[in-house]
């Protein structure tokens, strides 16, 4: 590329500009600062680092090469191996990797206050999270689109293929639970919320009956009609709210409603794709990406202040949310968003077969996760535009702050964050719910922070409107990862079982999709369960066990693109991957032994074990805790063992990426490269490129 | 002007289809008349039920 003078000059203004943002943002004392100027760093930030960093890594560390034939190209079969427009490709990718996680990650990460989340998302995201996906996208494109698991067993050895495999699966466990936790608190004792969530399902079912018989294939007629009968789900939740008799059907504690979510994960699990979960993904995909939209426009547009300080005092670890000190928690409550091991998954499935020129590695893989890292951003605008008060009164579990919400509120108000019973029942009243102290798991304090942005934006009058849509999209998503998780679940574990009993391993036969469906939803149905009955809400154990597992499936990812770079003999390039993975091994081991051995029962799983063991012994406990005491000690001890395995299978999985490195650097054999060979491309460039 | 405007409506509405799989089913059958031609294509309905099918067997949703 020519480097004219006024490229140059136009690169400096941004780095200055984005220089400028991130100093305003991290010194910023006193009064609020406005939320513009978080979007302005981010944008600049990623600017540079695409402009600037990507590209260096596709010229020079990959020698992306745009005469080579993509698999999408030689293996074209108009099913999985399609060449596709770089946009279209782009807009698949986006939709995959970006879910609820940058949503609720950040929103929980607020404790600390603003800034050490919003920095790990604009760093972690740029040095980390968008080079793995970028590497991995690109090693799977020259190696026909084999996935993760498989690309670790050929380059590595059979350890790192079992590794990524049962990380893969864990985590895919644990993701569910914690998702499934935060519809579940979204809905708890909210007929309104309730309805409106129980009535995607039947929705979700005509759009695919539509789709499927009435007019197959039409797929954005199907998809309009959903995306209308949603509309009015919400704003028939409302007047159903108001119907005495009606209301109760769907005014439900937490107990009966996970027992609901996993009856319909089973369901979703084994009904035919086409009847639920396909339907309902168009729908969330559509609703997703409009209200991304939407809500980027009115931050924008509004430019609303930040209320929350910059650091807050829980940076000790005394923090209400989560248990544990900003080192190295931040890093591990956000991982969607800054760098997401699951990506890894999609970068190695679907994506590497659609592409149809090589350098569009660097618009997709680096492109499309600083997009999800902008979506982030926003979720952290989002949950910081509160006013600190409400944020801690709608986030932190009763078991912490107090029962009722007198005591909830002199709590909070004496860390510092003034707050009032009156003020939370008005914004309750505003939001057209009984309550919103307690309502952990991040969703309702992101919807009522959507819905003050919205509200301002097109009308205070339909604050109860927007909260309830705010509801809806997270939820509408969150379950269709629950369906599509489930899923790839059973048949991870069919894959698995198949081994022992090959009967086992036929995808369609009835009885191994019954079994293997059971055992997937049974797994996440109990972490469900347990979080449910935890009087300190679930989500402070759950969340951080997903942060550090999609941490630990990001570092098996980083360790096969290590490795992968040494053997091609681009040793002096390895820091590129290195670097983020020595990164994540440290915060991943400091974080697994804390959880592990800390002394304070709130951080450390045996510490809380041993804790409210000696408290049921002394007979300290009231008669409905002590009920579910056995329980939760039974879960902690669990938890503990879970830890203790994901940070064995990291350490594993390092070694042996060691050990490969070590072997090719000193001349001994290690398993070969599986790069496919360098056919030329046939496809004209004037097709390709418009 | 109008002209350009209708262009960039109908590529934008093209951009639509294709993201969303509406145009599919069309995709296909070009597909299929130059890959496999004096063969019959599937019709509407089992094309949409094994690309569904072949859609969700594999990681398509993330975190």
């Amino acid at each position: 590329m020519k480097t004219s003078v006024s490229s140059i000059l136009i690169w400096l203004i941004v780095a200055l500009l984005g220089a400028s943002a991130i100093g305003g943002i991290a010194l910023h004392r006193g009064e609020s600062v406005n939320a513009l100027w978080f979007v302005a760093a981010a944008l600049c930030v990623y600017a540079l680092a695409y402009r600037f960093y990507a590209a260096w890594i596709a010229a020079i560390v990959l020698t992306t090469d745009s005469t080579r034939a993509t698999p999408a190209e030689r293996l074209n079969n108009g099913r999985d191996y399609i060449p596709t427009h770089r946009w279209i490709v782009f807009g698949h990718h986006f939709a995959a990797i970006a879910g609820p996680g940058p949503l609720v990650g950040p929103t929980l990460a607020a404790q600390f206050g603003y800034l050490p989340g919003t920095l790990w998302i604009l760093f972690g995201a740029v040095l980390g999270g968008c080079v793995q996906d970028m590497l991995i996208l690109f090693f799977s494109m020259r190696r026909d689109g084999k996935s993760l698991g498989q690309m670790a067993r050929d380059e590595l050895g059979a350890i790192g293929g079992v590794a990524a495999l049962v990380a893969t699966f864990l985590i895919m466990i644990i993701l569910i639970a914690v998702l499934g936790l935060v519809v579940v608190n979204a809905m708890k004792h909210s007929p309104w919320a309730t309805s409106t969530v129980a009535a995607t399902i039947p929705i979700a079912m005509l759009v695919g009956l539509y789709m499927h018989k009435l007019r197959p294939g039409q797929v954005l007629e199907g998809s309009a009609l959903g995306v209308i009968l949603l509309l009015l789900a919400v704003a028939g939740g409302c007047w159903l709210d108001g119907q005495a008799g009606l209301r109760e059907l769907f005014d439900h504690p937490g107990l009966p409603l996970a027992f609901a979510v996993i009856g319909y994960g089973f369901a979703a699990a084994i009904l035919p794709v086409w009847l639920l979960l396909a339907p309902r993904d168009y729908l969330s995909t559509f609703i997703k990406l409009g209200t991304v939209i939407v809500l980027s426009l009115s931050i924008v547009w509004l430019r609303p202040d930040i209320r929350m300080p910059a650091l807050t005092q829980f940076i000790d670890g005394s923090g209400p949310i989560f248990g544990g000190a900003l080192f190295p928690f931040v890093f591990i409550t956000i991982a969607c968003g800054a760098i997401s091991g699951f990506h890894s998954l999609i970068a190695s499935g679907t994506t590497p077969k659609l592409l149809s020129n090589e350098r569009d590695i660097r618009m997709i893989g680096y492109g499309g996760m600083a997009l999800e890292s902008l979506v982030a951003i926003m979720a952290m605008i989002a949950a910081t535009v509160l006013d600190p008060g409400v944020y801690f009164a709608i986030n932190s579990p009763a078991g912490i702050v107090g029962k009722t919400a007198a005591e909830a509120v002199a709590t909070i108000s004496a860390w510092g964050f003034p707050v009032t019973v009156e003020q939370m029942n008005l914004l309750a009243q505003q939001m057209g719910e009984a309550t919103l102290f307690a309502r952990t798991g991040g969703a309702p304090s992101l919807a009522v922070g959507m819905a003050s942005i919205f509200g301002s934006a097109f009308g205070q009058g339909m604050l109860a409107l927007w909260y309830h849509f705010a509801i809806m999209f997270e939820a509408i998503f969150i379950l269709t990862t629950l369906d599509a998780g489930t899923r790839v679940g059973r048949f991870m574990l069919q894959d698995m079982l198949g081994n022992l009993w090959p009967a086992m391993g036929r995808t369609s036969w009835y009885p191994s999709v019954l079994l293997s469906s059971g055992i997937v939803v049974a797994a996440w149905g109990y972490f469900l369960y347990i979080g449910v009955i935890d009087p300190n809400g679930g989500v402070n154990i759950l969340w951080p066990l997903f942060g550090i597992s999609n941490q630990i499936l990001a570092a098996i990812a980083l360790c096969v693109a290590t490795g992968i770079l040494v053997k091609s003999g681009k040793l002096k390039y390895a820091w590129i991957t290195a670097l983020p993975l020595v990164w994540l091994v440290i915060i991943t081991t400091t974080a697994s032994w804390q959880k592990l051995a800390s002394s304070d029962p709130r951080i450390g799983f045996l510490a809380a074990a041993n804790s409210l063991s000696g408290k049921l012994a002394a007979g300290a406990l009231p008669p409905d805790k002590a009920a579910v005491a056995p329980q939760l000690i039974f879960n902690q001890q669990l938890d503990a063992v879970l830890v203790l395995f994901f940070v064995a299978l990291l350490w594993l999985i390092v070694g042996d990426m060691l050990r490969v490195c070590y072997r090719h650097l000193r001349g001994k054999p290690v398993p070969p490269l599986s790069e496919v060979p360098h056919y030329p491309t046939r496809l004209e460039e004037s097709w390709q490129r418009d | 002007m109008a002209k350009r405007l209708n262009n960039v409506l109908r590529a934008l509405w093209r951009v639509i289809r294709e993201l969303s799989g509406d145009d599919g089913y069309e995709r296909y059958l070009a597909h299929h008349a130059a890959a496999h031609p004096g063969t019959r294509p599937l019709e509407r309905e089992a094309w949409f039920a094994r690309q569904q099918q072949q859609k969700w067997a594999g990681v398509k949703r993330c975190c």
